[in-house]
């Protein structure tokens, strides 16, 4: 597989800006993409990737710089208008209508119709089912779409690109949902694509798969442009560099306490999610959770919370045999849960910070079940200044703050109970650099002063600047456990890679043989 | 901030509130009766019966759902208080029907709240099921209450202090669901409930039980209605309540209570219960035919929820 | 997470009997209300009957057509029952004044309007339908009484009545019409530009707006065609009566809505179609008319109707659960 020459891009993305309110998502970006290319872009979370597929989409408009697509300086004004000029975006989340037939999917807002508004089904399902052949896929354009598996449903988004005679096709983690042989069919129709001459830009957090398939990898970090690599000609380890791009130990506090006494252990955790986890997690002690998304980590987090039920195992809470509690009893026994989604987990965006705080211990701010408003302001008081958030004043919505305040909210909210274990679940996600480095500083500090803290996080560098020992998730199983100088994101990467086979080994990740893990990790250290 | 910009934060904040005095001052340069002490109180008395209702509505509004089984259960609630006020006199016949209007509420409540049933479908079913059900009761005849002179006349009819019972009963209902909104517990789960109902679980609130619980409010909000009603009439007819369900929604609504739920208060509610009191009381004493009124009311309910919302929006149009 | 959202997106791994009786549960509903009261009552299973079931059905059953287009958006239309009354009162009030058919016309341009007022208001002004149309039931049967002067009107020339009577075999015109409606509506949504992004605009509407379908224009046919069948079934009731009523109607979005929803449609939207509405319409009617051929008393048939509500929901529940697992 060869890089195309740079003196025919179909796409050259020139000084691309976005702005959205506090945070500068996109800085100057450009880089090209040629001809029957397959490039990847990658970055951290919040590195600007997902912003950038949109400007592509015509989803947002930029704020300053210009895309020459087939050599003509564009804007689009909406994603059809992208669409029809021949760039698609594949959602991670598929934008399809499950009652309709594959070809009306496929052809969606530009179905063949008669003068009066009658669809002409014979050629939608003719012209469907030949940019379905075209892909090698056998799928009958006349099911429902409801009635296909997730990756069928895939098959068919793809299908709009040969549809649609797309120039570019735009995946945003198009492997999230998808099991092992549903990928490499994936990836032989991205193949196929590039056959036929199309550009792909393949955005993903999977490094096996970029080293797998792609000619060039793009790095994008902070929302500025680090430099496009040739994928033959490069390694893992220069990207991750690239991605992360500074030393960890300024950006990441760990805390310097040292483990005191066990708080927490699982034994054989099963759920229809996951499958014999076991993790133990003491006093002082940050345990990182590393895996990537759909890997079972939340889920592992909400289990241990009550907010899921639980087929099988075992739960000592401070060395005791310990039923699997409900939420209430888990806030009560003093496990606090800072999950996923800030927004829909995580706050009431109709409330105030004052009531958002104290939601899950009503029952300590009132008295015979009526709340005694000075004991909620007194803890309010003690959060914001604490946590230094920035309000108007305790009658300010959280709806109207910003995400760092938000998120700050959130982390009062379940600090005010005084718990004994705290699990954050991607606290930093969705927050710029500055409030970052400043929870990563308060993790510290909550460990220190004797927390146990469970971290999720799909950021290599948070997970491993953080945490006193990391466990790496995949697919449901916990499959390794590093502590101290075996931490490192090779091991990581290594750990998470291991366990997915991927089709067509190519030069990247052919360097490393399927052995177990902590093989690796010993080889190397 | 200079004032017309404070004028304009004025009319976005409490817009329905100053649209309602500019109403009130056309009206009463127009009417020598409308404003009067007796007039009001004659307003807030006619509006208690549908403002009893839509206290306990407010509860399951803001949990973000429906309950349009209320007119049923105010007719079937009205017979069954009448009736057995014949039966086993006036005491026990107000338990039975605070007990009958909790338990109903409590079958809402189960269907929508526990096993996770669409509100609207429930409620609706109910509606249907209780009117039915008040007619396997009554037999289908209308039933009167024999003793004319009985103490049960005091909750529709009397007055003290010249100020009527049904008025008293109504305010004082408002305050103590006011109170019970605002400052227990649970009125603080009412709202989580509503504003975002996975973040409620997520911080360990059952909000079934908080949703089974508006539904038994709303029930109990009923019952109280249907012993005004029964005693304001000394009777009931098997399609007394009919059509309450919507005035009463159509009143929180006016009120700016989101039927998304999340938002919303006691006063709110009260406030376009009267409203809609007043727009019926002001366009009769105008001289306007009766049905005016719902023409108006069709008017100042889009107006006000639409104003309401391209308020907090920041511009008119969606 | 994104793995739940997609298993709930999937019905692929169902066995195919659960898939069809999630989309067709309400036939089997309807066969067994059918096959219970032809064996309890001998005058049940007879041409003429099934004739007055068609006939009985018609009324709910245009306006549920109109609803269906409307539910399928993901919206809803309460006020159906209010216009059905004032295109009734316009039919008779204006023949009169400006003849028969011009009349029957105004009854009509009145429903249509008043849709498309609705349907403008919920897209300009972004209110949830339930609000903007709870406002017009209250206000248009407002109209209703003020148009009749609280009075029923009645029709001057009673040859206007013998529409009604016009049949072909058991089928009343009012049946005909119905049928004929539904079926045409059905064609609408299986086979037209219109009705195929009525599911794609209920179902995923940011999947609608990306693909550059004019939503806005969209859900404004769909409450003008809701508004204007309502009328059609105001003019056949004032046809049948002879008389308009101003409480012509009432609640009878409810029962309407109750039909749909019993089909198999979907209030969230994105789901249902017009034989599952006339399946939904057709079990009511049926149900109503046994329960009268048995001479059971009016409560029975409220309860029962209420009753089976709640079943079919909590079937409708206990399979998507099973769908979920």
């Amino acid at each position: 597989m060869t890089a195309r020459p740079q003196d025919a891009p179909v796409l050259e993305i020139r000084g691309i800006c976005k702005t959205f309110p506090g945070v500068r998502a996109l800085d100057e970006v450009s880089f090209n993409v040629g001809k029957g290319e397959v490039h990847a872009i990658v970055g951290e979370n919040g590195a600007g990737k997902s912003t950038l597929m949109k400007v592509l989409a015509g989803l947002h408009a930029p704020d300053g710089g210009k895309l020459v697509y087939n050599g003509q300086e564009q804007s689009f004004t909406s994603p059809l208008d992208a669409r029809l000029k021949g760039i698609l975006l594949v959602h991670q989340e598929l934008s399809l209508s499950p009652e309709l037939s594959v070809a009306e999917n496929i052809y969606l807002g530009a179905w063949p119709t008669n003068r009066v508004g009658v669809l002409r089904k014979k050629k939608l399902h003719e012209d469907a089912r030949a940019a379905l052949q075209a892909l090698g896929s056998d799928i009958n354009p006349m099911t429902r779409v409801g009635e296909l598996s997730i990756a069928r449903q895939q098959m068919v988004e793809i299908a709009r690109a040969q549809a649609f005679n797309a120039n570019v096709v735009i995946f945003d983690e198009p492997t999230a949902s998808l099991a092992d042989t549903e990928k490499a069919q994936l990836f032989k129709t991205i193949l196929e694509l590039k056959e036929r001459g199309r550009s792909i830009l393949y955005i993903s957090h999977k490094m096996d798969e970029i080293f797998a398939i792609t000619d060039r990898i793009t790095v994008l970090r902070d929302g500025k442009y680090q430099g496009t690599e040739t994928t033959a000609e490069t390694d893992i380890d220069k990207i991750t560099r690239m991605m992360i791009g500074r030393d960890l130990d300024a950006y990441f506090h760990r805390a310097k306490s040292a483990p005191g006494a066990e708080v927490l252990r699982v034994e054989k955790m099963c759920s229809s999610d996951f499958s014999d986890v076991s993790l133990s997690v003491h006093a002082g002690e940050v345990l990182g959770l590393y895996g990537l998304i759909g890997a079972g980590r939340s889920e592992v987090a909400e289990s241990l919370f009550g907010m899921r039920q639980i087929r099988s195992g075992t739960l000592y809470w401070h060395g005791e045999e310990t039923p699997f509690p409900k939420p209430r009893q888990a806030i009560e026994m003093g496990i606090s849960l800072v999950p996923e989604s800030r927004k829909e987990q995580g706050l009431v965006l109709g409330m105030n910070g004052r009531e958002n705080t104290t939601l899950p211990h009503l029952s300590a701010y009132a008295q015979a079940g009526v709340m005694v408003h000075s004991r909620e302001m007194q803890t309010y008081r003690e959060y914001v200044d604490l946590l230094d958030i920035r309000t108007s004043g305790p009658d300010q919505l959280v709806a109207t703050l910003s995400g760092g305040n938000q998120q700050k909210f959130v982390l009062a909210k379940w600090l005010c109970g005084h718990p004994k274990l705290i699990i954050l679940d991607e606290p930093t996600r969705g927050i710029d650099i500055g409030s970052k480095s400043a929870i990563h500083k308060f993790i510290a500090g909550l460990a220190e002063q004797g927390l146990a803290v469970i971290v999720i996080s799909s950021e290599m560098p948070e997970i491993l600047g953080v945490s006193h020992r990391v466990a790496v998730m995949s697919e449901g199983k916990i499959v390794a456990e590093f502590t101290g100088a075996d931490q490192t994101e090779e091991n990581l990467i290594a750990a998470v890679s291991e366990r997915r086979n991927v089709e067509a080994p190519e030069e990247g990740s052919a360097e490393r043989p399927p052995v177990d893990a902590r093989a690796v990790m010993g080889g190397q250290g | 901030m200079d004032r017309s910009s404070a004028v304009i934060a004025l009319v976005r904040r409490h817009g329905l509130i100053v649209a309602f005095l500019i109403f009130i001052v056309l009206v009463s340069a127009n009417s020598p009766t409308f404003l009067t002490v007796g007039n009001f109180l004659d307003v807030i008395r006619q509006t208690s019966i549908t403002g009893m209702i839509a206290l306990g509505v407010t509860f399951v509004v803001i949990t973000g759902r429906f309950d349009l089984s209320v007119g049923s259960m105010l007719t079937l609630l009205t017979v069954v208080v009448v009736d057995q006020h014949n039966a086993v006199g006036p005491g026990l016949a107000l338990l039975f029907v605070l007990v009958g209007g909790m338990v109903l509420g409590a079958v809402n409540g189960l269907l929508i709240g526990f096993i996770g049933l669409n509100a609207l479908i429930v409620t609706l079913a109910m509606l249907s099921f209780l009117q039915g059900l008040t007619l396997l009761y009554s037999g289908g005849a209308n039933v009167n209450i024999a003793d004319a002179q009985s103490w049960f006349a005091l909750f529709g009819r009397g007055t003290v202090y010249n100020i009527p019972v049904p008025v008293l009963i109504f305010l004082a209902s408002a305050a103590a669901a006011s109170f019970l909104l605002r400052k227990t517990i649970f009125g603080r789960t009412v709202y989580a409930v509503g504003g975002n109902e996975v973040a409620t679980r997520f911080s360990g609130i059952n909000s079934r039980w908080t949703i089974f619980l508006a539904y038994v409010l709303s029930g109990l909000a009923t019952a109280g209605a249907a012993i005004i009603m029964g005693s304001r009439v000394m009777g009931a007819q098997n399609t007394i309540g009919q059509g309450y369900e919507l005035t009463v929604l159509a009143g929180v609504v006016l009120g700016g209570t989101s039927l998304i739920g999340g938002s919303g208060s006691i006063w709110r509610t009260v406030l376009g219960i009267i409203m809609l009191g007043f727009i019926q009381n002001g366009l009769l004493l105008l001289g306007y035919p009766y049905y005016v009124q719902w023409l108006v009311t069709w008017f100042v309910i889009i107006a006000a929820v639409w104003i309401d919302l391209g308020a907090k929006r920041g511009r008119l149009f969606a | 997470m994104t793995a739940m959202l997609g298993a709930s997106r999937s019905s692929a791994h169902l066995p195919r009997v659960t898939n069809w009786l999630l989309r067709n549960h309400i036939w089997i509903f309807l066969a067994i209300a059918i096959a219970l009261f032809s064996f309890a009552s001998p005058f049940f299973l007879t041409l003429n009957n099934l004739g007055n079931v068609l006939t009985q059905a018609a009324f709910i059953g245009i306006l549920a057509i109109g609803m269906t287009m409307v539910m399928i958006n993901g919206e809803i239309d309460l006020s159906v029952g209010a216009t059905l009354a004032l295109a009734n009162a316009l039919a008779i009030g204006l023949q009169g004044v400006i003849g028969v058919w011009p009349a029957v016309f105004c009854g009509l341009l009145a429903g249509a309007g008043l849709g498309f007022l609705n349907g403008s208001i919920i897209v300009l002004s972004g209110m949830h339908s339930f609000v903007v149309t709870l406002g017009a039931l209250i206000g248009i049967r407002g109209l209703v009484f003020v148009y009749t002067g609280e009075n029923a009107l009645m029709v001057e020339d009673f040859s206007y009545t013998e529409y009604a009577d016009i049949s072909w075999g058991p089928l009343s015109l009012t049946a005909l019409i119905f049928l004929g409606l539904a079926l045409f509506f059905q064609w609408i949504l299986a086979w037209t530009r219109h009705g195929r992004e009525a599911y794609s605009v209920g179902d995923n509407i940011n999947a609608a707006f990306d693909a550059g379908i004019n939503i806005k224009r969209h859900k404004i046919i769909n409450f003008t065609i809701c508004g204007a069948l309502a009328a059609v079934a105001g003019i056949l009731l004032s046809m049948r009566l002879g008389t308009a009523e101003p409480n012509a109607g009432k609640i009878w979005e409810l029962w309407t809505i109750i039909a749909v929803v019993l089909g198999g449609t979907r209030l969230q939207g994105g789901f249902g179609n017009m034989w599952m509405t006339i399946g939904g319409v057709l079990t009511l009617a049926v149900l109503r008319n046994g329960l009268r051929l048995l001479n059971t008393p009016n409560y029975v048939e409220l309860m029962v109707m209420g009753a089976f509500l709640i079943l079919a929901l909590l079937l409708d529940r206990f399979i998507s659960l099973r769908m979920a697992k």
